[in-house]
């Protein structure tokens, strides 16, 4: 077969600069790369696959603690010790641009794609969330990519059997036709279960197992790391992968039963950038060579070049470096599952990635050039004009409401603030008997026993453990504020930690942004990270890896900078499980922090819900997240939780505190049709000095409400404002009604109303 | 007693069958697809998933696997046989139980709590629910809508083979109740010899409290009941 001649052109459409061709010149001696090299070079310098644009600011994050197993960029997912032997694995990672293009392939190769590199660790995968934007759903485009994203998910999740969770989905315009879908999983392991991704062993075959390669996701990385244009649903549909749940059930059991033989010398999944990445990071990482023989690949259609079975990211491939002497294991065990392998390769001391087809090399590159000696550039940076006018806004043009009961219907009813049962119902989020904390409360939480965990030939009994997981990021926030919206983040997802009893082990992170060649879009990515970072660091929750999607721009414009955080955690004892519902009539209704922050000019209402929805305007500095008063509320939090003094905790976020009192009010589900409202009276007639809307709905920080038993109320309070949090009753559970008395007013809104609104918004929005 | 737990690749609740019945103090062990015999166990547990990948329709290749044969004999025998979930399609496609499981009437998946009004208490896998009781037990499905044609459905009510009915909080049969528009909002039935049942909850999801119910245990108590009466009418 006859390759293309190399011109500027074919270059340039490989998205490679004239700067970045004249490196991989140099690193293959000065020839020219053959069109196969040339793909490779292309993928592995996709920003996707090299964090070319991102890597000086990932650096900044906190990486290090003592329960850090293997650490953030090393391999394909970081884990983390939580005891008694046992770790846990888990990353975050996105879709966007696929799910734009196709939202239910795109969306379910997403979640195969992070399952794969949780496997790939030697962990099981037990369970899943998901992070989604969309724009505004009035809009029938965007229906139809949030509906095919959200059966994506369910298609791909439900039939692997792993429970999706928990999540977020917000809503706005900006992200109209550039949806997000960061998809985030965990798997647990025994310490001596941790597999690597590296090609070890001079002389060890290299096993390719797996459905065949076909011409599917051609480039998908490449494209990943580009803009949306409007051309791009017709003509890049090409590079959208289709999945297979089914076959990925079986990959990952096959792989999971092989690793427990021992076998196994180093696994890596055929993610982004299919058998190139794989083959040049193994071998890069073990300092060896590699060589593959491309007629031995499994292939779906005939001839297949070499350059499309390079870069073809069919779906749930694996690559597996097996033990010389121990091939008739890996064999028998992908022959019981039904599973096509093949021998494809050697391990070699040459350090050069050598691939041949036809009888011919096509390709022959020093592997650790290629996958470390990517291009790292420092973009230029600048603050966006658009600040000036944000942080000279003022409440002076906005009249305070007198109408809270109807702003909390039509807040309940927003959306992004509204359940997402529809949503979370479509997932099964119960499978592996593990939910105990289900979606609907502010953390998931899962039980890990002893047969989550792969087979081993040690397997000892394992204590049971709990682990709580949440996923947050308000990119309203992050817009107005890229530093103090990313410190936000960490702080709510850590704070939704806390109100669910547990202490946070480590954060995975999603940074979707917008063109990193614009520099005031860089700056935004830039002082987010570094929001991210302080806070990962105030609350030590290190970062163990992620992702970076950039290019999130339609022709419309770019999407706020979204920078996803997932923080996972660990809850004690089986008693400090702690949901968001208020519990029993009588109950006592604690406040733990400020009211509203009276130092904040805004009062909290800056890039509010409440602005946004009743005022139309995304405007204004955002709350001020102060992260030393964060870690004092959270710690004093959950020492109270394990004193056993605490029935509920929901924080404080988007809506306010009339929001979170009411979600407290309606939020817990008995069964289909069945919620449990339970009403409360509040009291907030002493605090006068403050407009009422912020009183109900400012969004000020590092706030809790939490229930107790009233006899347990003062000790509470006291307890509290002894640690140094601000703490004050405001009023007790009971009743059908949420009743708010205000220094302005009383105003009572019946449950049933709010919650009618609040539960079927989105269905009602989809209908 | 011992449970034999089906494996078909991609059944993804036989964990979650082997945990169930370990949690009430007694064995499982899988049995996987391609085997011919089901190694001398008490009853069959034919658990949840996406067995084959629920490829042409859920359940329609499961039932050409070898072991389903051994299944057949093991009922035809008089043994205990329970599908859950995916279980009760593949045995609904494989002839031991009447009627099928089509879409849900709005097309979607449906994860959720239901409460189920057991409608026979006279069976191996009801005797232990106590008169009255609801059960809480979740279900998890895309095509559980249960359809039978007139004559199948006058016969499962002569025969008194429906066994859970999804109603209300306070018990009644509303159409509000029904997850997935099944006819006369049946969760779950029996054969006419009360040997085989089927079910779209997953009892295996609520035999411990941390999970938010435990009545899924009744169901598995009611088998072992059985089981145990069984082997001591052998004894004697």
């Amino acid at each position: 077969m006859t390759e293309p001649a190399i011109t500027p052109e074919l270059v340039a459409k490989h998205n490679l600069t004239q700067d970045e061709y004249a490196h991989a010149r140099e690193i293959l001696g000065g020839r020219e790369p053959s069109y196969t090299e040339l793909g490779i070079f292309s993928v592995m310098w996709s920003e996707h696959c090299s964090y070319k644009n991102t890597r000086p600011l990932l650096k900044t994050f906190p990486t290090k603690s003592p329960k850090i197993l293997v650490g953030a960029g090393e391999e394909n997912a970081g884990i983390i010790d939580i005891g008694d032997g046992l770790a846990i694995a888990f990353k975050i990672e996105s879709h966007n641009h696929p799910s734009a293009v196709e939202p239910f392939q795109g969306a379910a190769t997403g979640v195969g794609g992070i399952i794969r590199d949780i496997f790939t660790m030697g962990a099981r995968p037990v369970c899943a969330l998901n992070s989604l934007r969309f724009g505004e759903l009035s809009n029938p485009e965007v229906r139809r990519l949030f509906s095919g994203v959200v059966s994506g998910i369910a298609h791909y999740g439900n039939c692997f059997g792993i429970p999706t969770i928990a999540g977020e989905v917000y809503f706005d315009k900006s992200y109209e036709g550039n949806p997000l879908v960061n998809a985030f999983c965990l798997g647990v392991l025994r310490h001596d279960q941790i597999a690597r991704g590296a090609a070890k062993g001079i002389g060890n075959p290299v096993f390719y197992v797996g459905p065949a390669t076909g011409r599917d996701g051609l480039a998908g990385a490449a494209f990943a790391s580009q803009d949306l244009t409007e051309e791009s649903s017709e003509q890049q549909r090409g590079a959208v992968q289709v999945g297979d749940p089914f076959m990925e059930k079986l990959v990952c059991e096959a792989c999971l039963e092989l690793l427990a033989t021992g076998a196994v010398a180093g696994i890596q999944d055929m993610g982004a950038a299919g058998l190139t990445c794989s083959t040049c990071e193994t071998a890069a990482r073990a300092g060896t060579g590699i060589e593959i023989e491309l007629d031995k690949v499994p292939q779906r259609g005939p001839n297949m070049s070499s350059y499309e079975i390079m870069l073809s990211e069919s779906q749930e491939r694996m690559l597996i470096i097996v033990h010389k002497g121990r091939e008739e294991e890996v064999k028998r065990i992908f022959d019981k599952w039904d599973l096509p392998w093949s021998q494809v390769g050697t391990v070699t001391d040459t350090g050069r990635m050598v691939v041949r087809h036809g009888g011919r090399v096509v390709a022959d590159i020093p592997a650790k050039k290629i996958a470390d000696e990517s291009p790292v550039y420092q973009r230029a940076s600048q603050e966006p004009e658009y600040l000036k006018e944000v942080r000279a806004f003022r409440l002076n043009g906005i009249a305070d409401t007198r109408d809270p009961v109807a702003v909390l219907s039509q807040l309940l009813a927003w959306p992004s603030i509204a359940s997402k049962n529809w949503v979370y119902r479509q997932y099964d989020h119960m499978v592996r008997d593990g939910s105990v904390v289900c979606p609907g409360s502010d953390a998931a939480v899962i039980r890990i026993k002893g047969d989550s965990l792969p087979e081993s030939s040690n397997g000892r009994p394992v204590p049971e453990k709990l682990v709580a997981l949440t996923v947050d990021c308000n990119g309203v926030y992050v817009y107005l504020d890229p530093y103090e919206g990313g410190k936000a983040a960490v702080a709510e997802a850590c704070r939704n930690l806390a109100c669910s009893g547990a202490v946070p082990l480590g954060a995975t992170d999603n940074l979707n942004m917008a063109n990193p060649h614009q520099p005031e879009l860089f700056w935004q990515m830039q002082e987010s990270v570094r929001g991210l970072a302080d806070a990962c660091r105030a609350f030590n929750a290190p970062g163990t890896g992620g992702n970076c999607s950039l290019y999130n721009q339609n022709p419309s414009g770019p999407i706020d900078p979204t920078p996803t955080v997932a923080v996972v955690g660990l809850i004690e004892k089986p008693e400090y499980v702690t949901t968001q519902w208020f519990k029993d009539e009588g109950d006592a209704i604690v406040l733990l922090g400020e009211v509203a922050d009276l130092q904040d000019p805004l009062f909290g209402l800056g890039g509010s819900a409440y602005l946004q929805v009743i005022h139309g305007q995304k405007n204004g500095a955002p709350p001020r997240c102060d992260l030393e008063t964060a870690r004092t509320l959270h710690t004093t939090l959950l020492g109270l939780i394990q004193s056993g003094l605490v029935k509920s905790a929901h924080d404080c976020s988007d809506g306010g505190l009339a929001v979170c009192l009411a979600e407290s009010c309606i939020s817990r589900l008995i069964a289909r049709e069945t919620p449990r409202l339970i009403g409360a009276k509040i009291d907030l007639s002493a605090f006068k000095d403050i407009r009422l809307d912020a009183l109900l709905f400012g969004e000020t920080q590092s706030r809790v409400v939490i229930s107790c038993a009233p006899r347990d109320a003062y000790k509470v309070v006291e307890r509290a404002k002894l640690m140094g949090v601000p703490a004050v009753q405001i009023g007790k559970v009971g009743g059908q009604e949420l009743d708010l008395k205000t220094a302005v007013g009383e105003f009572s809104a019946p449950l049933a109303g709010l919650h009618d609104g609040w539960w079927n918004a989105i269905a009602r929005a989809m209908a | 007693m011992n449970f034999a737990i089906l494996q078909f690749p991609a059944s993804n609740c036989d964990q979650d069958c082997v945990h169930a019945v370990r949690v009430l103090g007694h064995t499982a062990s899988f049995v996987w697809h391609k085997d011919t015999s089901l190694g001398g166990a008490d009853a069959v547990i034919v658990p949840g998933g996406f067995s084959y990948g629920d490829y042409l329709r859920c359940g329609a290749i499961a039932r050409f696997s070898p072991v389903m044969q051994a299944v057949k004999h093991f009922a035809d025998q008089g043994g205990l046989v329970i599908g859950i979930c995916n279980g009760f399609q593949i045995l609904c496609e494989a002839g031991l139980l009447p009627g099928a499981l089509i879409r849900n009437r709005d097309l979607q998946f449906h994860c959720e709590q239901v409460f189920l009004k057991t409608a026979n208490l006279d069976t191996p896998f009801t005797t232990r629910i106590p008169a009255g009781k609801l059960l809480k037990i979740p279900i998890a499905h895309g095509e559980g809508c249960y359809f039978a044609d007139e004559t199948t459905l006058a016969a499962l009510q002569a025969g008194n083979q429906i066994l859970w009915q999804y109603c209300s909080a306070t018990g009644e049969l509303t159409e509000g109740a029904n997850p997935n528009g099944s006819l006369q909002n049946i969760a779950g039935i029996c054969n006419a010899r009360r040997n085989v049942a089927g079910l779209m909850p997953h009892p295996d999801r609520a035999s411990e409290g941390i999970l938010g119910s435990a009545d899924g245990r009744l169901i598995f108590e009611s088998m072992i009941a059985a089981l145990e009466k069984k082997s001591a009418a052998k004894a004697a």
